[in-house]
C-alpha cells in the first residue's frame, strides 16, 4: 500500500460561526489576515516536505471561496512541491474539470509539473464540490457531460504528438490543440478520479483509471469500488489491481489510543466547522432527482446526519477516522481494507483545524514508523 | 375541480413534449416559470373560458422527460414555434410568466407569423444594469425564505412545507429546480441579445406585474422591458408579487381578457 500525506490548507482562526452563515461562498475574506495566511502555507508546505522525508507520498486538492482550504490553484501549490521535493509521488486530487474553463490550460499544467518533477506527477480529476457552483458560478446540470468531454479532451492533447488537432466539441472548442511541453510520463501521468456513487464509479471502471473514496466509509467505499470491479468484469476486461482503488480518511497515530483520540477530534474540525447553508450543499442539478427530494425533507435525513452532529466514536465505527495508538490505526485499516476488497491507496487528511504543526508531525511520524511499513506488507505489490 | 389532469405527450422533431390542454376557441399558448406548469391552479380554468388553452410542460420540469439537445432558452423557443406550426395553429396568444415569459419574448423575436397578442407576466430574459448590477436576484445562493419574500405578496403560500409532500411531489420540485438551472444557470435569467431584439415584436403586448414584486420590481425592471417593445403597455396588478397569475387569478385572467377584446 502507498500512503500519501494530504492538507486541506484550512485557515482556521476564524470568529464564532455563529457570527456568519456559511463557511463557504459567502464569508467575507476580511476575516482572512494574509500575514498569518503567508505563515500557514509555509507551514503546510514544510509539512509536505517533512512527509517525504517520513517516506510518505504527497497529495494536494483545490478548492475555492472557503476558510476551509486555501488552494484555490491546485497546479500553484504542486509546481512549488515539485521544486522542493525529491523522490515523492505527486497527487493532485484533483483539477475540477467541470468547473476549469479551459481544459487545455489544464493539460498544459500538469504536463509542466510532470516534466519539472521527472515524471512523479499523478493527475486526479474531481467534479467538484457542490458549494463550488455559485463560487465558480459552474451550472450544477449535465456536469457530468461536461467533466467527460473535458477528461477525453485533456487525454488527447497528452498524447497528440504530431502537431495541432481539431476539437469543437459540446463544451470546448480549438482548432489548434498543440500542447508544449508534453508529459514526462509515458503516455501520460496516472489519473485518478474521485467517486462517491455506483454510478461514477462504473464510468471511472471503464476507463481503468484510479478511483477515489473520500469519507465514504465501509459500505460507501465498497459500493464504490464494487461497481467499478462489476463493470470492468461486466465488459470483460481484465480485473482491476489494487493500485486502482484510494481512500481517504481522517488519520492520527498516537503513541497511546488517547493521544490518537485527542488528535482526531482536532481533525474532526474538518466536519464540524463545515456550516454551510442548504441552497450551497444542494445546487439544483447537482445531487439526482431522488437524493435531492430526500435533501429537500431536512438536514436529518439520509446519509447527510452523520455530518450533522459529528461524533469521533461515530466516524471511527464508520471507517470515516482511523485513530489511536499503531496497533489500533493498523487494524482499523486492516478491518477497512478486508471489508471493501483490498484498495492500493490510503489517503490521509493528518491536518485541519486546529491540529498544530508539532501535533501535526508527530502524528505522521508515528503513522510513517509505526503503521505504514505494516501496512506495505498488506498490499506489497502497490507499496512505495 | 380536485380531479387529476393528465398531460397528452407528443414528440416533436423527437422531442418528447407533454401537453395540458383545457377550452375552445382561440388558441393561447401558456409558457409556465420556474415552479412548473401547474395545471391545478385557477388560473388555468378560468383562463380556458377565454379560448383553447395550451400549456406544454418545459422539457425537464414536472414529470416532462429532459431531452438531450433541448438546453437553453432558444431551443425551447424554437420548439414552441414548431408546435405551432405542426398544428398549424394562427392568431395564437402566448402568454408567459417569468421564465416563460422570457421563451414567450424569445419566440416573438424570431416570429410572430403565428402570434396575434402577447402577455409577458414579470418576464425575466433582459439585463438592464450594468455590469456589477444584479438585475435578478440570485435564487441559487439565497435561503429560500428569501426568495419566497422577494417573489409572493403573502409570503406564507410561497412557503413550503416539505415534510408533508410525498416524494413523488419533492421529486417534482426537485426537477423543477434543476431544469431551470438548465436554462437559466448563466447568463443568468437573461440573453444578453434579447433587449436590443425587442424592437422587432410587432405585435399588441401587455406586460403584467404585481406591486408587490420584489424580486423583479415593476418601477425598474418591467419599466425597461416595456421600453424595449414597441408600443408595449405595463400594467400593475395590487397584492401580488412575481406570481400575479397565482396570487391574484381572477384579476389577472379579466386583464387579460379585456386585453384580448380589445381592438
Amino acid at each position: 500500500m502507498r500512503a500519501w500525506h494530504f492538507s486541506e490548507n484550512a485557515y482556521h482562526l476564524l470568529p464564532d460561526a455563529k457570527e456568519y452563515d456559511s463557511i463557504r461562498v459567502t464569508l467575507p475574506n476580511r476575516y482572512y489576515d494574509p500575514q498569518i495566511g503567508a505563515d500557514l502555507y509555509h507551514r503546510f508546505i514544510d509539512e509536505w516536505l517533512i512527509a517525504e522525508e517520513l517516506g510518505l507520498d504527497i497529495m494536494v486538492n483545490e478548492h475555492h471561496q472557503t476558510a476551509t482550504n486555501l488552494n484555490p490553484a491546485g497546479p500553484v501549490i504542486m509546481g512549488i512541491l515539485a521544486r522542493e521535493t525529491q523522490t515523492a509521488r505527486l497527487l493532485i486530487l484533483g483539477n475540477p474539470i467541470a468547473n476549469r474553463r479551459e481544459p487545455v490550460r489544464v493539460a498544459e499544467e500538469m504536463a509542466m509539473v510532470d516534466v519539472y518533477s521527472r515524471g512523479r506527477l499523478e493527475v486526479g480529476f474531481v467534479r467538484g464540490v457542490p458549494y463550488e457552483m455559485s463560487a465558480g458560478n459552474h451550472r450544477p446540470t449535465r456536469m457530468m457531460a461536461r467533466f467527460w468531454e473535458a477528461y477525453d479532451l485533456i487525454l488527447k492533447a497528452w498524447t497528440s504528438h504530431d502537431g495541432p488537432f481539431n476539437w469543437e466539441g459540446k463544451y470546448f472548442h480549438h482548432r489548434q490543440v498543440n500542447i508544449w511541453p508534453r508529459p514526462y510520463q509515458q503516455p501520460h501521468p496516472p489519473v485518478w478520479i474521485t467517486a462517491l456513487s455506483p454510478g461514477s464509479a462504473q464510468a471511472v471502471g471503464e476507463r481503468g483509471d484510479i478511483v477515489a473514496c473520500f469519507l465514504t466509509g465501509f459500505d460507501g467505499s465498497k459500493r464504490v469500488f464494487d461497481a467499478y470491479r462489476a463493470r470492468r468484469a461486466a465488459l470483460g476486461l481484465a480485473a482491476a489491481g489494487l493500485d486502482r482503488f484510494a481512500y481517504a480518511a481522517l488519520v492520527y497515530t498516537g503513541e497511546t489510543d488517547e493521544e490518537g483520540y485527542a488528535g482526531a477530534r482536532k481533525l474532526m474540525w474538518y466536519v464540524e466547522a463545515n456550516k454551510v447553508p442548504f441552497q450551497f450543499t444542494s445546487p439544483p442539478g447537482y445531487h439526482p432527482p431522488a437524493a435531492m427530494a430526500d435533501a429537500l425533507k431536512g438536514p436529518a435525513s439520509g446519509v447527510f446526519k452523520m455530518f450533522q452532529n459529528p461524533k469521533l466514536e461515530s466516524f471511527m465505527e464508520h471507517g470515516l477516522v482511523f485513530a489511536g495508538n499503531p496497533d489500533s490505526v493498523y487494524r482499523q485499516i486492516v478491518r477497512f481494507y478486508e471489508h471493501v476488497g483490498g484498495f492500493g491507496h490510503l489517503l490521509l487528511m493528518g491536518q485541519a483545524g486546529f491540529l498544530d504543526h508539532q501535533e501535526t508531525v508527530t502524528g505522521m511520524n508515528l503513522f510513517a514508523r509505526e503503521v505504514y511499513p505494516r501496512l506495505k506488507e498488506l498490499s506489497p505489490a502497490v507499496a512505495a | 375541480m380536485s380531479r387529476t389532469i393528465q398531460a397528452r405527450r407528443l414528440t416533436l422533431h423527437g422531442v418528447p413534449l407533454d401537453i395540458y390542454e383545457r377550452g375552445q376557441g382561440r388558441p393561447i399558448l401558456v409558457l409556465h416559470g420556474e415552479d412548473g406548469p401547474c395545471p391545478q391552479a385557477p388560473f388555468f380554468s378560468l383562463l380556458a373560458n377565454q379560448g383553447r388553452v395550451i400549456l406544454p410542460t418545459h422539457p425537464g420540469f414536472g414529470q416532462a422527460p429532459e431531452a438531450t439537445d433541448i438546453d437553453t432558452v432558444d431551443d425551447l423557443a424554437y420548439l414552441y414555434l414548431d408546435l405551432l406550426d405542426e398544428n398549424d395553429l394562427r392568431d395564437v396568444v402566448v402568454i408567459g410568466c417569468s421564465l416563460g415569459g422570457w421563451i414567450a419574448a424569445e419566440m416573438a423575436v424570431k416570429s410572430t407569423a403565428r402570434l396575434s397578442r402577447l402577455v409577458l407576466a414579470a418576464p425575466l430574459g433582459i439585463k438592464v444594469g450594468d455590469r456589477e448590477t444584479r438585475d435578478i436576484p440570485d435564487i441559487f445562493a439565497l435561503p429560500e425564505e428569501e426568495v419566497a419574500r422577494l417573489q409572493y405578496h403573502d409570503t406564507a403560500q410561497g412557503r413550503v412545507d416539505y415534510a408533508s409532500l410525498s416524494d413523488d411531489a419533492l421529486t417534482v420540485i426537485a426537477r423543477n429546480r434543476e431544469a431551470t438551472a438548465l436554462y437559466a444557470w448563466e447568463p443568468y435569467f437573461h440573453n444578453p441579445k434579447l433587449r436590443q431584439r425587442l424592437r422587432r415584436v410587432a405585435i399588441p403586448t401587455l406586460l403584467v406585474w404585481g406591486a408587490s414584486d420584489r424580486f423583479v420590481t415593476p418601477g425598474y425592471y418591467g419599466a425597461a422591458y416595456c421600453d424595449a417593445i414597441p408600443g408595449a403597455r405595463l400594467i400593475v396588478i395590487d397584492r401580488a408579487g412575481h406570481w400575479p397569475h397565482l396570487e391574484q387569478p381572477e384579476v389577472f385572467v379579466e386583464r387579460v381578457g379585456a386585453f384580448l377584446a380589445s381592438a
